[in-house]
């Protein structure tokens, strides 16, 4: 392969394809540890589930690599957008653009910046407290000791702690929201950009895309409207 | 004129003015009437043209050559959208039966950095002749025409063959495209060649060649929303951006630097 391959239209958009796949798969295990606040009123279940995510060297090892997934795919939309806009530096006067294409998919970008901003009041509401409470003091989490004398962080009790503010709620909420346009989009595109388009399968693709772009952030969105109901 | 139902328009037309590549262009405001819905929207502007030349004004400039529908000139932005409002078809078989008496149409040049402005709505698009030069052909001694079925295809890249190479290479998708992208038109051009065995000996050399031609001609880049096939007048599918995006990767991973 050669060097001209990442810097090619289309070597872009495979990087922006993949880092979408990584990051979607990212979303697939945070959904499922996180949906453990449904199945435990203690929060004993989740907290040890966030432990475990928190303790695990591979799954640490992951999340610097989930962290420079994130920051590529942010530059390489950043890249590609500057390059869409140069390569038409007069516009029309009237577009069209209903009769021919989705909204959200022209929207990619709108809808990944409303993700960004959502993403830095989100970090800072648990992974800085999580990760980094103990080390530079930022916002330390409340510690709660189940058998074996293991001392764990109480993330279930700083999720109702910040799902107590009903802005909070509407802002993730609206996040959510955001995620799901922005993947009914990048779930069946990022197969395209990579070559996968096939009569026999891109059907099943988009389908899966599209339960994956509902169900996922529902279930997201569900958590601190089910919190903020549970614990008003 | 045909067997119309004798319905006479009058339009207001707002169109796109530029003296040349240089000049800052504007719109310019026009009002035709007694406009037969049987007519097409080039005769339309032939009409408003013939107008213009009476009163000593500039006729306004247009592309087109077959008025049949297939040689890919004719470029008009119409109402928000590249050939008009109708799907598969290019702006001459575009007819005023499609539009309602009294409306007002807008009509802009294709908008792309690598399809500058001549004049008024005619741009260069010679940008696709350089893709095409770039790789888009077979080296092959032709010499007398061989027999039928000489070389095996099967039907199925036979056909998917010939759909790409319904590209008339109009210009449309970079038109629709919000990002201003060929990847419709190019991924037919690699298609077409790709998919048959006379393609075969410069398949790789030829997509990587293209796609650089694409890029140098500051086209831009492909976000899949689907716009060029939609507005595409020969209905060129995407599914030629997925084979050429496949064929770009494969020959990016097998063909060693020169």
């Amino acid at each position: 392969m050669s060097k001209g391959f990442l810097k090619s239209s289309i070597g872009k958009k495979m990087v922006m394809g993949l880092t979408g796949l990584f990051l979607i798969s990212f979303l697939a295990v945070h959904c499922f540890v996180n949906a453990l606040i449904f199945f435990d009123q203690t929060g004993e279940l989740f907290n040890q589930g966030a432990h475990f995510m928190g303790t695990n060297w591979i799954i640490r090892a992951m999340e610097v690599v989930l962290f420079a997934g994130l920051l590529t795919h942010i530059f390489q939309s950043l890249i590609l957008t500057l390059e869409n806009k140069k390569a038409r530096p007069v516009g029309y006067a009237k577009i069209d653009g209903a009769a021919n294409s989705r909204w959200y998919s022209r929207s990619m970008g709108l809808l990944g910046t409303l993700l960004l901003l959502f993403l830095i009041m989100h970090i800072y509401h648990f992974w800085t407290p999580s990760r980094l409470g103990g080390i530079a003091n930022i916002k330390p989490l409340e510690e709660i000791t189940y058998s074996g004398n293991v001392v764990y962080h109480n993330l279930y009790a700083e999720m109702i702690n910040v799902f107590h503010n009903p802005v909070a709620v509407v802002l993730y909420v609206l996040g959510c929201i955001s995620l799901a346009y922005h993947l009914l989009h990048g779930f069946q595109s990022a197969f395209q950009t990579i070559g996968l388009n096939h009569k026999k399968y891109t059907p099943a693709i988009k389908t899966l895309g599209a339960v994956f772009a509902i169900l996922v952030p529902l279930i997201f969105a569900s958590m601190p409207v089910y919190l903020y109901i549970a614990y008003k | 004129m045909g067997s119309g139902n004798g319905q006479m328009l009058n339009l207001t037309l707002k169109v796109w003015r530029q003296k040349n590549g240089k000049a800052k262009g504007s719109f310019e405001t026009h009002q035709v009437s007694g406009i037969s819905t049987d007519m097409s929207f080039l005769e339309m502007f032939d009409v408003l043209n013939e107008k213009l030349i009476h009163e000593g004004k500039e006729p306004i400039a247009f592309d087109h050559d077959c008025r049949e529908g297939i040689c890919g000139m004719c470029s008009m932005y119409i109402n928000g959208r590249p050939h008009g409002p109708k799907g598969g078809i290019t702006t001459c078989q575009l007819h005023m039966r499609s539009f309602k008496n009294g409306d007002t149409i807008i009509v802009e040049p294709w908008r792309s950095a690598a399809f500058p402005v001549i004049k008024d709505l005619v741009v260069d698009r010679s940008a696709f002749d350089r893709i095409i030069a770039s790789g888009g052909y077979v080296s092959v001694n032709t010499g007398n025409a061989k027999d039928a079925n000489n070389i095996l295809i099967p039907k199925t890249a036979a056909d998917a063959a010939f759909d790409a190479a319904a590209c008339i290479g109009c210009g449309a998708c970079v038109a629709a495209c919000k990002n201003a992208s060929a990847m419709l038109f190019v991924s037919a051009k690699v298609s077409q060649l790709a998919l048959l065995p006379q393609g075969q000996v410069e398949r790789k050399e030829r997509v990587l060649k293209m796609v650089s031609q694409m890029d140098e001609e500051g086209f831009g880049n492909c976000t899949n929303t689907g716009a060029c096939e939609a507005e595409c007048p020969k209905g060129i599918s995407l599914e030629n951006i997925a084979r050429m995006n496949r064929e770009f990767l494969g020959a990016e991973l097998t063909t060693a630097k020169k």
